[in-house]
């Protein structure tokens, strides 16, 4: 499903060149469930948006289902984030003056789906989290955990092979974040590669390989939860 | 992505800052309306000032003594210029399609009715002047088609001039004397009004050749031709000039077709109510600049929400046309709502000050709307150029 060879990501900062990737090689299989934790500043950010093609690589080959990434045009690669490629950022990024269906529906909006197909595919993303007496309400009327499902229901509604999370559960108290990550483990077992970045080692114990990276490079990547 | 969805996006964002998002529109609405209001205005005054000068009718010929070179010399220039005579109106009748020929003579001099005078236009014509004119006759009726040479003292007065001279009585058979001449009045014409500040009905008509004496003149001022109803106007006028050229041995006259006179108008006030309307389009530059601004605006707060729907997944050209689309929206609503104040104020103008004439033109009214819809495009291109521009990863980090 995803396979990096040899990827390199290099920042010119002044004179200075700063290695937020170096020779990294990663494959992952359809169905994973994937943690990556390191400290701060080691690159995984850096790491998962080039999974999700928001960013390229300086060396290396990145392969996506067998393509080579690499060569795709800025349209394709855009048609390949909308269609394959779900997103759950730290900071939930709803439009906020979108209601929670309005911004469910942004996707498939984008794709330029019809109305008519629309409407109950909205529903039953926001049924299946629990958000259905939700979907009038704006982003600022939910709460954090809600914020973050109604953002889970927008990154899952065009059915992506690929779930990328970053520190998904970064801004929620607790008993929130817990939730958030049942649902994830939900969509995982229905079938959907998840990759997920965090700092809660407790949450990194939770997934079936965990891939740990230093300064650029992969650490340790270890497979079964201990 | 659909139209549809793009336009109801670009709403949203309009909506969502509603104090913002009026007072830009509020400058494109400005613009418009002083737009259209004007161009109402140029309109208005196009139309009334053709519709004076059509009041005489469409297919008129003058032909006046005297020839008026491009160059602008004046026929006084020329030294043998052949007075125009009342034999040579004679001739340009007997032309095929002409209906009618007027001679023309004009002054001024105070006529008199037993102690009352009254210093007014004296126009000498033909029997032809009602005709040609297109007056009428309110009472008795206009001067018969005598011999021009040795016509009989009659005269027709103008409405205006048969009250003062007249008060109630009957003028119809009375002597009033223009001159030291006097004239017996047949009839009363019907009041006609002015006609560019004019007023043709402080007037009086006598025969033309008569006039001539009575102004110690030996050319006539003009010849009036009316020609057939569907005949060319500038295949009679060069009959005219020929047969003019045989009898004067040089083309001394100046022959304008009212086809031609009305095109002229008709462009110098074109070029006027364009004019006025660019005028009003230097406020639309102002609205295109605030939209210009606010845009640049709206797409600095909005980096993470750009950021975000690339991450879902839209590609930079739909960036680029999300962004257009808003300032178009804004400003095709900000059109909307300075046409019907400018249409709105136009009429308004109308009714309370009926003397000066408006008239909305829809080919005007489009025109501004797409001006309008322009500026926003302009505006609005380097704003959603930058957005476009933006690199994902930094605008999702911008919150
Ligand atoms: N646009 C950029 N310009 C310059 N340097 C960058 C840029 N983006 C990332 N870096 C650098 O690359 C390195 C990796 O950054 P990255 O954001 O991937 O770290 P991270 O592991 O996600 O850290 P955190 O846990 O704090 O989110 C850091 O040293 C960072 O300073
Ligand atoms: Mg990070």
């Amino acid at each position: 499903m995803i396979q990096l060879e040899q990827v390199e990501r290099v920042f010119q900062v002044g004179e200075e060149k700063v290695y937020a990737l170096r020779q990294v090689d990663l494959t992952v299989q359809k169905g994973e469930y994937v943690s990556i934790m390191g400290p701060s500043g080691s690159g995984k950010s850096t790491l998962l948006n080039i999974l999700g093609l928001l960013d390229r690589p300086d060396h290396g080959v990145y392969r996506l289902e067998g393509m080579d990434t690499t060569e795709l045009s800025e349209r394709r690669q855009a048609h390949v984030r909308r269609h394959k490629i779900g997103f759950i950022f730290q900071f939930f990024h709803l439009v906020p003056r979108l209601s929670a269906a309005e911004n469910v529906e942004l996707p498939l909006a984008l794709a330029g789906i019809e109305h008519r197909r629309r409407k109950g595919r909205v529903a039953e993303a926001l049924e299946r989290l629990g958000l259905a007496d939700r979907a009038r309400h704006r982003p600022d009327q939910l709460s954090g955990g809600q914020r973050q499902r109604v953002a889970i229901a927008r990154a899952t509604i065009m059915k992506p092979a690929i779930i990328l999370a970053d520190e998904p559960t970064g801004n929620l108290d607790r008993v929130s974040g817990q939730d958030v990550i049942a649902t994830i483990e939900e969509l995982n077992r229905d079938g959907m590669t998840v990759v997920i970045v965090t700092h809660d080692p407790e949450l990194g114990q939770r997934t079936n390989r965990q891939v740990r990276m230093l300064d650029g490079r992969i650490e340790d990547d270890c497979r079964g939860p201990s | 992505m659909l139209i549809r969805d793009a336009s109801k996006y670009a709403l949203q964002g309009l909506v969502g800052q509603p104090m913002r998002s009026s007072l830009t529109a509020l400058g494109i609405a400005v613009g418009i309306a002083a737009v259209v209001l004007l161009t109402s205005l140029g309109e208005g005054v196009h139309r009334y000032v053709l519709g004076e000068f059509t009041q005489f009718g469409t297919n008129l010929i003058g032909i006046a003594p005297g020839k008026t070179s491009t160059t602008g010399f004046s026929g006084a220039v020329i030294s043998n210029v052949r007075p125009m005579t009342i034999e040579d109106a004679l001739a340009l009748r007997r032309l095929p399609r002409v209906v009618a020929a007027v001679p023309v003579v004009q002054g001024n001099a105070a006529v008199k009715y037993r102690q009352r005078s009254r210093r007014t236009y004296i126009f000498g014509v033909g029997a032809a002047a009602p005709e040609v004119w297109q007056m009428r006759v309110a009472q008795g009726r206009f001067l018969p088609d005598d011999d021009p040479r040795a016509a009989r003292a009659f005269v027709v007065l103008g409405s205006k001039v048969r009250t003062e001279l007249f008060g109630r009585d009957n003028p119809l058979g009375q002597r009033v004397r223009i001159g030291s001449e006097h004239y017996r009045v047949l009839g009363v014409m019907e009041t006609k009004g002015q006609m560019l500040g004019f007023d043709l009905d402080d007037a009086v008509f006598i025969p033309a050749g008569r006039a001539l004496a009575l102004f110690n003149r030996e050319s006539l001022m003009e010849i009036d031709l009316l020609h057939a109803e569907g005949s060319l106007s500038s295949e009679v006028a060069r009959r005219a000039r020929q047969l003019l050229i045989d009898r004067h041995g040089d083309e001394d006259f100046t022959i304008v077709t009212q086809d031609q006179m009305l095109e002229v108008l008709g462009s110098i006030l074109n070029i006027l109510t364009m004019a006025v309307g660019a005028l009003g389009g230097i406020s639309l530059l102002v609205g295109g600049v605030g939209i210009l601004t606010i845009m640049t605006i709206a797409v600095n707060e909005r980096k993470a929400e750009i950021g975000l729907l690339r991450a879902l997944g839209a590609g930079r050209r739909q960036i680029l046309s999300l962004f257009i689309g808003e300032a178009i929206v804004l400003a095709s609503l900000g059109g909307l709502a300075g046409l019907m104040v400018g249409a709105g104020g136009a009429w308004l103008l109308e009714k309370i000050v009926p003397a000066l004439p408006t008239h909305t033109s829809w080919r005007y009214v489009l025109l501004a709307e797409g001006l309008a819809c322009l500026i926003g495009l302009l505006a609005g291109v380097l704003p959603a150029h930058h957005a476009a521009r933006l690199d994902p990863i930094e605008a999702l980090r911008a919150e």
